[in-house]
């Protein structure tokens, strides 16, 4: 199948080294310490945060940091065949532990000893990239809830389809059979926090792909940051002296 | 970025922006560009010495924020006061939390912060009034005090080995009952002398607790009954033997007014509207809200509307720029 047509356009009319349209709003859940909903495209996600609280389970206390939890749910109603998984299957559980990981690596749990940070992700879209969108939902609710972190961590995944690398798959180039690596970076840190590629590439094609995703990496915490200070300030307008 | 979940018709869209964007910019020449988001760098002079305190951390030789919040400085002190964080307790402090453990010689007692706090037997007044050792027999009736899921209002001790305790040693403190717990985003409260306020025209209390949670209740007189009324109580007790019959005046004690009732809903949804609005939380505009309130005849459940949204919203804006002018 032909996935970049020869004026150079993918199937929903981006070039190969667009973006999709991304959005982020803050406070969506009121009970939750912080809370963000996100879309990339058609993918829509939306995270909680909880904590940092008392933790739940005593005997997973930690006496020099604090316990990060996270899980990640898929809606019934996010794919366009309505299945019912059962909750904890292989797929989810693998994607709440790359999730906690990653995110883990970001937060200052040092800072809060023997206390228990619950992220909770629920994909209300899936489109695609489920898996960066999430992190980016985690991310700036984590941020909401006023959690220290090193830097945030902002995800995205590029692939390489009928030789071009192409930025932010959806759902079609993503079953396509394709590489899909999945990139989380810290961008003011300039580390890797996560990365993942479910098919093999020559080590040129890979560096090149790789470079297309930290470029949408970057691209997609300059939005994060800008959502944030937005809140920030508005918060503190809003409240007064 | 933060929406207001409210279904509001075209021209309470226009009032409510347009009172949003004048409280903006009144704020905005206060203090302009303080706002960081995480892992913006701060700017600092180095020449003065530096102290890095709350929500930085250092980069590549850079002080670097870790939360969202405002840069605050203090001599050489730089620090980032978080927003929407979750309760940080000082030593003092009056707050109002639930308790949700009985345990040996202790309550334990949700408070909004990372931990639960500590409420030692020890350390509060017993009912009856009596400066003693307190006995294994009062640890075994510790239930007849506070139960599980009481409201209970205390004070910041301090911190000790095991966490953060609590006291609550004068008759202010302790169990709250026929009033309503409300939970708002700690930032919105700001320490002040006075945290316990009675309004007299309501014949409420009101108890803003710096946790962000905050008490409307009933108005109860606090009486300082120590021994002398003791001799009193106890024969109280022994007129009445039958402690399941309940006399008349005990009911009318248990009784809440409508009127009052209506009055404690009246400030609970007060404080409803100001905290999703994310105004600051004082007595004073909780009292004008209620009194806007009134003086427009918006009936109770009517305040939760949009339209109460934005009357308060316009509301504060005109009283931040008077104070402004002052």
């Amino acid at each position: 199948m032909e996935y970049v047509s020869p004026e150079g356009l993918r199937l929903d009319g981006r070039r190969p080294m667009e973006m999709r349209q991304i959005r982020a709003e803050i406070g969506v859940v009121a009970k939750a310490d912080g809370s963000a909903l996100f879309e990339m495209g058609n993918t829509k996600v939306i995270a909680a945060v909880y904590g940092p609280r008392e933790v739940q389970n005593r005997s997973q206390q930690l006496n020099d940091s604090a316990l990060v939890r996270c899980e990640y749910t898929m809606a019934n109603f996010s794919t366009g065949d309505r299945m019912r998984k059962p909750k904890g299957d292989r797929r989810s559980t693998e994607i709440s532990l790359v999730i906690r990981q990653t995110m883990e690596a970001c937060i200052m749990t040092h800072l809060m000893p023997r206390s228990q940070i619950d992220i909770f992700v629920q994909v209300l879209q899936a489109d695609g990239g489920t898996r960066s969108a999430c992190i980016n939902a985690a991310s700036l609710a984590l941020a909401d809830a006023g959690i220290p972190m090193r830097d945030l961590v902002t995800s995205c995944s590029a692939g390489y389809l009928n030789s071009t690398p192409l930025l932010d798959l959806n759902y079609i180039e993503d079953s396509a059979g394709g590489a899909d690596v999945t990139l989380g970076i810290m961008p003011k840190l300039d580390k890797v926090t996560l990365l993942q590629m479910d098919a093999k590439l020559s080590v040129e094609t890979f560096e090149n792909v790789m470079q297309l995703a930290i470029e949408g990496c970057k691209a997609v915490a300059t939005y994060i940051r800008e959502v944030l200070l937005e809140n920030t300030k508005q918060l503190e307008s809003r409240r007064g002296i | 970025m933060r929406e207001l979940q409210l279904s509001l018709n075209q021209t309470q869209k226009v009032r409510l922006q347009r009172a949003l964007e004048k409280l903006e910019s009144l704020s905005s020449k206060a203090n302009s560009n303080a706002s960081v988001t995480v892992a913006d760098s701060i700017p600092v002079n180095y020449e003065d010495g530096l102290l890095k305190g709350h929500g930085t951390s250092e980069f590549n030789g850079e002080v670097v924020a870790t939360v969202c919040g405002i840069v605050e400085r203090v001599n050489k002190l730089v620090y980032v006061r978080a927003l929407r964080a979750r309760y940080k307790p000082e030593v003092g402090d009056i707050i109002v939390g639930r308790v949700i453990e009985v345990a040996p010689k202790r309550w334990r007692v949700e408070i909004n912060y990372s931990h639960d706090a500590v409420l030692m037997l020890s350390s509060m007044n017993l009912p009856d009034g009596i400066q003693r050792r307190r006995t294994a027999l009062d640890e075994l009736n510790m239930r007849s005090i506070f139960e599980e899921n009481d409201v209970i209002c205390a004070e910041v001790r301090g911190f000790q080995h095991d966490g953060l305790h609590l006291q609550a040693r004068s008759q202010k403190y302790g169990k709250l009952g026929r009033g309503q717990l409300l939970t708002v985003p700690p930032y919105l409260v700001k320490r002040r002398k006075q945290h316990f306020h009675h309004l007299e025209n309501y014949g409420i209390d009101l108890i803003i607790g710096c946790n962000g949670f905050i008490w409307v209740g009933e108005h109860v007189q606090v009486t300082d009954d120590m021994v002398v009324d003791q001799v009193n109580k106890s024969e109280q007790d022994d007129a009445k033997p039958d402690e399941n019959s309940i006399s008349p005046e005990d009911q009318e004690k248990n009784y809440t007014r409508q009127e009052t009732r209506e009055n404690i809903c009246r400030a609970a949804n007060a404080i409803r509207v100001l905290s999703t609005l994310g105004f600051n939380i004082t007595v004073e505009v909780i009292t004008e809200t209620v009194d806007l309130s009134t003086s427009i005849n918006v009936a109770i459940h009517e305040m939760l509307g949009s339209e109460f949204y934005v009357l308060v919203a316009e509301k504060e804006s005109v009283r931040r720029s008077m104070t402004k002018k002052k």
